[in-house]
């Protein structure tokens, strides 16, 4: 499996609408935690090391030989 | 303090050669007497090598320090004649409890796979632990624990160290053909041979309470991250024997270690925490501040370093004493087989290959829980908070939660000792993995079968034995037939093997696989034998 980077949601705009909605009435500090939930439960989701280290370095992040995991 | 404990006092000896003025040299001496020093003169000794432990104290370890001793630690005892008193003493525990701000998020059971003969892990004061290696010390005549001698130079010689030690009587010199370096994390010797020890420090410090109290809290970890008693911080308390409790907290890098450590400071913490009306005393206080560090090489000439003279982990996950062990576990057979003639030094090299990997796979543990306990930043605490968030509706989550991952041995994967598999095995016991234990018996009695390995090299072999041993070099291996000398009671030696009829492992002194094959064949056995001695 390798980490998909074309389009993949069917509809962007309902998506990216649902995530700002999603925290929308929420402080800085809340909106931050929800964010790392969310990290959380979608690297579970995916599971894969390697899409995951793939994707931490996408974002931008440094990535360290053997680092994420399986 | 130290209401449930007396210290005993050893006496200090003059020794016949600081008396006559003789410089005599021993073939192993031992620096420090703490549970790893103790460990490898109960070891060498009962290998049959003289050993001369020098300590600078009289007594045991003041206060607890070290809490929990794993498995194989215990196993290794075990195979030393001193787990029993240690086992019988010690608190035995399997259930972990993790909690975050007011709630229990998680729990967790160590589940440890039936049918070993030593707990999973055991909680004992440090003290105690020690006056029984001491104890079983005391049976051999060639162990010499000499007390109030502290060595304050040291020289390398190509072939032997020369050590000038000071006791009450003055200073003398002494030799040794072999030094074995457990004096603890601050080692002199370290100092004295010029080694590194290198790493990360943590800004942190954190509080170390040993409280005597009859409470009801049931025998098990809890762990607590950011608890109402003790905001933004961790805490964590384990039961000890003799109604002794050890509690930790997580004080940050700003406090004061003079002022936390005064009672006045200490008791209201152990109040908020366990209640104004809970009876307690204080039994021992110390504050430290954590490292993570690794000597650069094990072997500096003659000088061999082990426990935390050679690397230091942070308390979590209890593998300071317990790594330690294993560093003499690897060692003794080794300097054995070398002073004997019987392997090259090339063995010797092969202590800090195995151990160093092993202390930086302990390093690598302790750090990732350092970095889950104390957040670096403010985003690190955000993620640390949302795993504990989720851990408690989410078993996704409770993989993640890092409280301190419990000790097990680092298998010596790639190990020049291990003979690599030529043919396919299911199970865990590869070249380079301690052996498991399991139930046997011997003439119709129960027994264990790691009771038959560990006094030298042994051939296990599932089946009949066609030759009762198996030589190379000056090595010599004794078979031990599973089936003809050890019945497999519940097939599960053979379960834990992959023993079908005919597979025959190479087992090292230190209960380790050295190779495996599919059939007995005594030329592969030898070149094993020859391998896994660096010959």
């Amino acid at each position: 499996m390798s980490l998909v980077l074309e389009p993949n949601i069917a509809d962007p705009d309902g998506f990216y609408q649902a995530l700002i909605d999603s925290q929308r009435d929420m402080s800085d500090a809340e909106a931050q935690m929800m964010n790392c939930k969310l990290i959380l439960v979608l690297a579970n989701h995916i599971g894969d090391g390697d899409v995951l280290r793939r994707a931490l370095a996408v974002a931008g992040g440094r990535v360290e030989p053997g680092a994420a995991g399986g | 303090m130290l209401k449930t404990y007396t210290y005993p006092k050893f006496a200090h000896r003059r020794s016949a050669e600081q008396a006559e003025g003789r410089v005599v040299r021993h073939p192993v001496v031992v620096i420090g007497a703490g549970p790893i020093g103790l460990t490898a003169a109960l070891d060498l000794g009962r290998r049959g090598l003289a050993t001369v432990v020098l300590d600078d104290n009289d007594t045991v370890s003041i206060g607890s320090r070290a809490v929990c001793y794993a498995k194989r630690p215990l196993e290794i005892w075990n195979r030393l004649g001193c787990a029993a008193p240690m086992v019988a003493k010690g608190v035995s525990w399997k259930v972990g409890k993790v909690f975050f701000e007011n709630d229990l998020r998680y729990a967790f059971d160590l589940l440890p796979e039936a049918d070993h003969e030593m707990p999973a892990m055991i909680n004992l004061q440090q003290y105690h632990l020690e006056e029984m290696i001491i104890a079983a010390c005391g049976t051999l005549a060639n162990v010499d624990l000499r007390w109030k001698h502290k060595v304050i130079a040291l020289r390398q010689e190509p072939d032997h160290v020369v050590l000038t030690v000071e006791t009450p009587d003055g200073i003398f010199t002494l030799e040794a053909d072999w030094v074995v370096a457990c004096d603890g994390a601050n080692s002199d010797t370290r100092k004295m041979v010029g080694a590194e020890f290198t790493g990360q420090f943590f800004q942190d410090r954190f509080l170390i309470a040993d409280v005597v109290m009859k409470a009801d809290f049931p025998t098990e970890r809890w762990f607590w991250f950011d608890p109402p008693f003790h905001r933004n911080q961790s805490t964590l308390l384990h039961k000890q024997s003799d109604d002794v409790w050890r509690i930790d907290f997580q004080l940050g890098w700003e406090a004061d270690p003079v002022e936390e450590k005064k009672p006045e400071k200490v008791i209201p913490r152990l109040k908020a925490m366990l209640g104004e009306e809970t009876e307690f005393e204080l039994e021992w206080v110390s504050i430290y501040q954590f490292a993570c560090r690794r000597i650069d090489q094990f072997r500096h000439g003659r000088v061999l370093f082990a426990g935390d003279a050679a690397h230091q982990v942070s308390p979590f996950g209890a593998r300071g004493a317990n790594t330690g062990v294993q560093d003499i576990d690897n060692l003794a057979w080794k300097l054995k087989a070398v002073i004997e003639g019987r392997a090259p030094e090339a063995l010797i090299d092969s202590y800090h290959e195995e151990r160093a990997f092993a202390a930086d796979d302990n390093l690598r543990q302790s750090t990732r829980s350092t970095d889950f306990i104390t957040p670096k930043s403010e985003m690190s605490r955000r993620f640390r908070n949302a795993v504990l968030e989720l851990a408690a509706d989410h078993p996704f989550a409770r993989p993640l939660v890092n409280s301190g991952r419990l000790s097990t041995p680092t298998p010596y994967v790639a190990s020049s000792l291990n003979t690599p598999d030529e043919d396919v095995f299911a199970g865990k016991m590869a070249p380079g993995t301690n052996c498991a234990d399991a139930p046997v018996s011997v003439a119709g009695r129960d027994d264990w079968l790691l009771h038959h390995l560990g006094a030298g090299f042994v051939v296990m072999t599932f089946g009949p034995a066609p030759v009762s041993s198996v030589r190379r070099q000056g090595i010599e291996a004794q078979v031990l037939s599973i089936g003809e000398d050890l019945v497999d009671v519940k097939g599960l030696v053979a379960e834990r093997y992959d023993g079908r009829p005919g597979t025959t492992y190479l087992i090292r002194p230190d209960q380790y696989v050295a190779a495996r094959f599919r059939a007995f064949d005594a030329d592969a056995l030898g070149r094993a034998l020859a391998r896994a001695c660096a010959a």
